[in-house]
């Protein structure tokens, strides 16, 4: 399928290039509609990779390219339920989150992330499984999942180290702060910096020059330099069931989900 | 170096600016959420704007439970 309108995405293939593009109220969460979209996504790159040699994901939200995981969607799907079942269902949904970034982290064709703005948790999960990020000068990075007693449960560990130095690891998860794209930039998680607004524009120019080369050989680079971390990235699922076992990960979303304050973004005291 | 009182400017006139107010418009006991009516989205755009601005990083932790610019600029100073 080479173009698709859904509910929480888009996309459309032209000459070489696939354009994901988010758009999903209010921030591009990633909930259950979403996922069932990134899996036809998925399910048509393979069918588009023979003639692909670029993916570009961007958002069409102001001010946000994902702000994570669709948390007032867990909490309601989640609270209702008897122990076991909800996680049995949480489990379900990071597997089938994780076969989705997988099958993007090791797609045969580049994959540039454009970000703007808000980029935190499942967010940044999604942009780490593209081979490039570009982000414009008001983007911003966090793991907040500590906020929640939880770790970042879409891979997020494994591959932010595949990227960087473990220190600023540490600090980012540790802290659950939020970094600009200048940091992000200076420590390697960020390969190119925009002006305000240009990230898509930028990605697209880089696609241009990308698809210039061999696209078999631009597959095998890629696979040779950025390998799939699967063993931790098992472990992490194993590891987030666990965390999200304990009453306080439900106190915390309950928490989150009641607050109608308008700055459900901004670290809490 | 910057005084604290050049910073709190900067701050004020970065927010003026940002928000399309006035210049002069905000002053330094003002509450930024309840004069600018702002959200968490903006509140991080500003927050990137004022990083940028001033060459520096300032952790959300650093910024909780402040609502005033000349507080903020207090902050953004240590950093500097």
């Amino acid at each position: 399928m080479k173009s698709f309108a859904g509910k929480t995405l888009r996309w459309g293939w032209r000459e070489s290039v696939i354009e994901l593009t988010l758009d999903h109220e209010p921030a591009n969460e990633i909930g259950t509609a979403m996922l069932a979209e990134l899996e036809q996504f998925v399910a048509a790159c393979g069918a588009l990779a023979p003639e692909t040699s670029v993916c570009i994901i961007s958002s069409a939200r102001k001010s946000v390219f994902s702000a994570g995981a669709d948390l007032r969607e867990l909490y309601r799907g989640a609270a209702p339920l008897p122990e076991k079942e909800r996680l049995a269902g949480v489990r379900n949904f990071l597997e089938r989150i994780h076969a989705v970034l997988n099958a993007l982290d090791a797609a045969p064709f580049v994959t540039i992330a454009a970000v703007h703005g808000v980029c935190f948790g499942g967010g940044l999960e999604l942009a780490l499984v593209c081979d490039i990020i570009i982000a414009d000068k008001m983007a911003r990075f966090a793991f907040p999942e500590l906020r929640l007693g939880l770790i970042p449960g879409f891979g997020g560990i494994p591959r932010l180290k595949r990227d960087v130095g473990n220190a600023f690891v540490r600090d980012l998860l540790l802290t659950g702060r939020t970094i600009n794209a200048t940091r992000a930039h200076t420590v390697g998680l960020v390969a190119q910096l925009a002006g305000e607004g240009e990230a898509l524009r930028i990605a697209r120019s880089t696609a241009t020059q990308i698809i210039k080369f061999d696209a078999v050989t631009c597959a095998a680079a890629k696979k040779f330099i950025k390998p799939v971390p699967h063993d931790e990235l098992r472990r992490e699922i194993d590891l987030f069931c666990e965390l999200f076992a304990r009453p306080a990960v439900m106190a915390a979303l309950k928490k989150f989900v009641e607050d109608s304050g308008p700055m459900p973004y901004l670290p809490r005291s | 170096m910057r005084t604290l009182e050049q910073t709190t400017q900067e701050v004020l006139d970065l927010a003026a600016k940002h928000f399309q107010l006035p210049a002069g418009s905000l002053a330094p006991a003002d509450d930024f959420f309840k004069k600018l009516g702002i959200d968490s989205l903006q509140t991080l755009e500003m927050l990137s704007r004022i990083e940028n601005h001033f060459g520096i990083e300032l952790p959300d932790y650093e910024v909780q439970g402040i609502s005033d610019f000349r507080t903020l600029a207090e902050r953004i100073q240590s950093r500097l």
